[in-house]
């Protein structure tokens, strides 16, 4: 899910995670957050916008903490994240894997407020 | 027993062999009580591929036999036993050991031997053939003491056995009779040219030559007197001057003979005798012997199909168009090459500078092709023979088959034209329908097209033709044989290579913007982007962690370590040729006991420490390189080990300092990024205890040097590595290998290791020498230049990276916090540590260590 706009939810309350310089660009990072691992992505496309993207960062196929650790990149339309280790895709919008539809990952709420990553409750 | 048909093989040559081989296959083996006598004292070996054994000194390199044949099928063979009597009143088959068998049908596959003319001298010591192992075992020991060698005959075999005489570094010289080489398959121009092309490689050509006598030498043991009055020196010579066939056996049992000999046959195989088949070199059909092996197979296929009644091929002759490399040179000779057809036309094409030779003979009216003659280069080979073979009509101006284009495109036959029935392959006797076939049943690669139909696995001659009918049959399926990277990229990963290289691209993004596929809204893939990292890599060798690179790289690359099940890392440093200190391994210990990691000798002679987690990584490193460790790269598609044995320093066998050489070679190459991992190998003696020859690069130390090996693999599909060059130098030997990798680099395709690199390569291994030894691309320049700008811009990637303290904080597994991943647990097996299963995670029986 992309937000950039900060008063498109208004009933969210949103906290701070890391400055955007904590994430490198087209890379991702873990971040905890009320107790679970979410992985944040950052994505530059080649028009020059920041695009942040929320999942979790438990990948479904391998039970381990490592999704944020994968290639960020696009197939067939879709934003995407590779798993590092079997190589899965998942969709960083929906959360759906490319290979098998069946399985999915949660999304979160994520943006960019000034100069600092914030995830939502 | 007794219900079963007696056969008596006689001869277990190839072509006898290859009988008992389509008998199997027929279903009927069960049918027949099979007594085979062979009269070498080895099981039959390919000799074909004769010239090979030099290689290793080794049979089973040339073996023919697979593993139980013999027994499986009950088939008694009779080694080292020759027949000497067929008792056709008594249906008996007498041996040279006394041994009688009775027969019911007999199999004569005698096949010829070497002639050598009566000149006086003839018996003296150290005059040789080139027929059989035990002449090339001779050969060799003769040559130890030897300085010059001559070869009487310069036709297809003794132009082979020159080479053999030249690869054992004896002075070489053919001595010919006619008045140019290869007189039966070639013109007078091509031969011109191929007397030229083989002098340059040092041998000396001697053409109308009639050698008269042979007696003691002044300076060497043999002097050569011809009829011109000149005369040559030299300490070996080897007959090569033409076969008869084996036909004693037949004429003494009074069964039909040739007048010249060969034993007559119709198109059954069947002799005069009804109970008598004869195959092989010894048979004569309509007048004609056969001295080549695909015609041999085809006789032998008749003749199972005719005993067992399972088959109705018969033989109906061979096209004896041949195609070889004779010392690095392409001759090939296609049906009528002389013109002898009446009324036939013929083009030439003649290049002095690139010493090339070309003729086609056609029909009359320009319609059909009759025969070729082409020297020095052969490519047009495959698509000129299919021409021939299914007379097919030319193209309207049939000379631009042989002319260079002028567009770099191979004027060529379209495959498709090809009828079903069309041989792509004569050696293994493989149609254009089998290949078809078995693209259909899943092949789809050379590879594949090798191992299920055997096409291009004997004299490789097909293999481009092959190639193109396996291409073109995906395209027509569908499997549109789509070489894109991926959507991003429209292109091979060669290509991106030149692209990169050529414009001196030094990012994904420039690459991107500059040729990507979408470039608007692209922004890569797990397949492009560390395809980029590694092509960026073998160009520009910048750190992987380096701004603009660090976003290609798998996981592997990025933690500069392979990530485990768990999300874990292992530690691997290097440890150059297997070579430790007992410091150092106590450095290791004391490391893994700190950190608590498992730890484990590999399978390629170093320490792998598991179990790390991401924000231990820099800080076990740090205490690595400060006691002088480097990154083994254990990760990253470059260089691995180089696998090594003791050596002539400690090795009672070593006949070089294979550590020193081991050290030096991997301290040479690591780091380099391919397309693919790298593997390399040292050997100190032939004994081999490094297995170099499973190596993309093995290397095995010689009296005079190094041998050279490449593109050996283990892992999923093992390949025995091809000797490449004997005797090297040290300085040669890291010449060629910087060239090889580099070639290996520009050329394969992602993923592709050495070997199935090679399996794929049109022209295989000769066209790999002529590029890199020959440098026949006019390459070797510049790759030797490419490996050097690696070579000097090495970096141990650990040791620039802990010394960047921004760099550090990437290896937080939390970005905002200090906390270590919950799920990463382990457990204790055999007093060390080891991922929690799933249960024993929720059992709670793990111990959580941090
Ligand atoms: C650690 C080690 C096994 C061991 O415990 O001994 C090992 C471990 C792995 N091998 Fe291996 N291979 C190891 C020696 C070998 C060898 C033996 C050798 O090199 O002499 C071979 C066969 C030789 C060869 O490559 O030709 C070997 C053939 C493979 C293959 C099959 C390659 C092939 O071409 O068929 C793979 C899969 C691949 O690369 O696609 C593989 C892949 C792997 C991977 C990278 C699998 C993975 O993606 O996780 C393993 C990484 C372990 C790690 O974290 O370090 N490993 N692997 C050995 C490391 C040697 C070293 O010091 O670097
Ligand atoms: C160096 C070399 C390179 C060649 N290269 C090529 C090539 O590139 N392409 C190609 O098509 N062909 C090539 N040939 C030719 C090919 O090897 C022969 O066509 C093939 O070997 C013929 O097979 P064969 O079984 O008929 O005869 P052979 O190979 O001669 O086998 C006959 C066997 O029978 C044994 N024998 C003979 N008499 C008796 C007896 N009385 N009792 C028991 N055993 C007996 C012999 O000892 C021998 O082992 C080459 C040959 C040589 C020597
Ligand atoms: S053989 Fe398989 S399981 Fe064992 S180390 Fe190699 S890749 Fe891993
Ligand atoms: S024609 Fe010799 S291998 Fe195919």
């Amino acid at each position: 899910m992309t937000i950039t706009s900060s008063n498109f939810t208004q009933d969210k309350q949103w906290f701070d995670i890391c400055e955007l310089i904590d994430i490198l660009p087209s890379m991702g990072r873990c971040a905890l957050f009320n107790d679970k691992q979410i992985a944040i992505f950052r994505v530059i496309t080649p028009s020059g916008t920041e695009d942040f993207y929320a999942i979790d960062n438990f990948c479904p196929f391998s039970n381990a903490n490592t999704l944020s650790r994968g290639i960020t990149g696009n197939l067939d339309g879709k934003t995407v994240i590779a798993s590092p280790i079997y190589k899965q895709h998942f969709d960083l919008s929906t959360g759906v894997c490319l290979e098998d539809e069946s399985v999915k990952v949660n999304t979160y709420l994520v943006r960019l407020e000034g100069g600092t990553i914030q995830l939502a409750a | 027993m007794s219900s079963k048909v007696k056969l008596v093989v006689i001869g277990n040559g190839p072509v006898g062999h290859n009988f008992l081989e389509y008998l199997v296959e027929s279903g009927q083996s069960n049918e027949y009580q099979v007594t085979v006598f062979g009269e070498e004292p080895l099981p039959a070996y390919d000799r074909v591929h004769l010239t090979s054994w030099f290689k290793n000194q080794d049979v089973a390199d040339i073996n023919m036999v697979t593993d139980g044949f013999y027994p499986n099928n009950n088939f008694i063979l009779h080694s080292g036993d020759k027949v000497t009597q067929i008792d056709r009143a008594r249906k008996l088959v007498t041996a040279e050991s006394g041994l009688e068998v009775s027969y019911d049908k007999i199999i004569l596959a005698t096949g010829s031997f070497p002639f050598v003319p009566p000149v006086p001298g003839h018996q003296r010591d150290n005059i040789f053939v080139y027929r059989t192992i035990a002449d090339l075992e001779k050969i060799t020991a003769a040559a130890k003491t030897a300085k010059v060698g001559a070869v009487i005959g310069g036709g297809l075999l003794g132009l082979e056995a020159a080479k053999a005489l030249m690869d054992l570094n004896l002075k070489t010289h053919v001595v010919e009779f006619a008045p140019r080489l290869m007189a039966v398959q070639v013109d007078d121009g091509g031969g011109a040219m191929l007397a030229k092309k083989i002098q340059d490689l040092g041998v000396s050509v001697h053409t109308q030559k009639n050698t008269q006598n042979i007696g003691d030498g002044d300076n060497a043991v043999h002097k050569m007197s011809f009829a011109d009055g000149e005369e040559l020196e030299t300490d070996i010579i080897v007959f090569s001057a033409g076969i008869r066939p084996r036909d004693e056996l037949a004429r003494q049992a009074e069964i039909a003979m040739g007048e010249r000999g060969g034993v007559v046959i119709n198109n059954n195989c069947l002799t005069s005798d009804e109970d008598i088949y004869a195959i092989g070199e010894v048979a004569l059909w309509e007048n004609k012997i056969f001295g080549l092996i695909a015609p041999g197979n085809a006789m032998a296929h008749a003749a199972v199909d005719h005993l067992t009644g399972t088959g109705s091929s018969e033989f109906a002759g061979a096209d004896m168009s041949t195609k070889l490399k004779l010392m690095g040179v392409d001759v090939a000779s296609i049906g009528d090459a002389h013109g002898n057809t009446p009324n036939s036309r013929s083009y030439t094409y003649v290049n002095d500078r690139e010493e090339v030779y070309k003729k086609i003979v056609v029909s009359e009216d320009d319609k059909y092709l009759l025969g070729a003659v082409l020297i020095g280069d052969a490519a047009e080979y495959g698509s000129l023979l299919q021409f021939m073979l299914n007379k097919m009509e030319l193209p309207s101006e049939p000379e631009g088959l042989i002319l260079p284009s002028v567009d770099g495109s191979s004027a060529g036959i379209g495959v498709d034209a090809l009828p079903d029935s069309a041989v792509l392959c004569s050696c293994m006797n493989v149609s254009k329908a089998d290949v078809v076939e078995a693209v259909q049943a899943g092949a789809c690669d050379m590879a594949a097209i090798k191992s299920c139909t055997k096409a291009a696995t004997g004299c490789g001659g097909c293999t481009a033709l092959v190639t193109q009918v396996l291409n073109n049959e995906l395209e027509k399926q569908g499997v549109e044989v789509n070489t894109d990277l991926c959507e991003h990229f429209a292109y091979t990963r060669q290509d991106l290579y030149n692209i990169v290289r050529v414009e001196k691209i030094k990012s994904f993004d420039e690459l991107m913007q500059k040729h990507g596929s979408n470039s608007e809204v692209g922004l890569g893939c797990d397949i492009c982007k560390p395809t980029a990292a590694s092509i960026l890599a073998s160009c520009w060798n910048d750190h992987v962690l380096d701004d603009k690179l660090h976003g290609l790289q798998d996981t592997n690359d990025y933690y500069m370590g392979n990530m485990q099940k768990d999300g874990t890392y292992s530690v691997v440093p290097r440890v150059a040729g297997g070579e430790i200190t007992p410091d150092k391994l106590i450095v290791l210990g004391e490391v893994a006991n700190k950190y608590n990691l498992y730890t484990k000798i590999t399978g390629g002679q170093r320490v792998d420490l598991f179990g790390a987690r991401s924000e231990q990584l820099p800080l076990i490193w740090r205490e690595l390189v400060d006691a002088g460790f480097e990154t083994g790269h254990a990760y990253g598609k470059s260089l691995r080990t180089v696998k090594s044995c003791v050596g002539s320093t400690w090795c009672r066998y070593g006949v070089q300092d294979s550590m020193a050489m081991s050290i030096l070679i991997e301290n040479r190459y690591k780091g380099l990024r391919s397309p693919h991992k790298l593997k390399m190998a040292v050997s100190g003696c032939t004994r081999e205890c490094a297995e170099a020859q499973s190596k993309d690069v093995g290397i095995i130390a010689t009296e005079n040097g190094w041998n050279m090996y490449v593109c050996g693999n283990g892992g999923m599909k093992p390949r025995h590595a091809d000797l490449f060059a004997s005797d090297l130098s040290d300085a040669d030997l890291i010449k060629y290998t910087d060239r090889f990798f580099m070639f290996y680099i520009r050329t394969a395709d992602r993923l592709q290791r050495t070997s199935v690199w090679m399996d794929n390569m049109a022209g295989g291994l000769e066209y790999l020498k002529s590029v890199i030894i020959d440098d026949k691309l006019g390459l070797a320049s510049e790759l030797e230049q490419e490996m050097a700008n690696v070579v000097g811009t090495y970096q141990c990637e650990w040791k620039t990276t802990i010394d960047d303290p921004i760099k550090m904080k990437r290896f937080e597994h939390f970005v905002n916090s200090k906390l270590h991943d919950d799920n990463v647990i382990f457990t204790t097996e055999r007093k060390q540590i080891r991922p929690a299963s799933a249960q024993e995670k929720t059992a709670e029986i793990a111990i959580e260590i941090s």
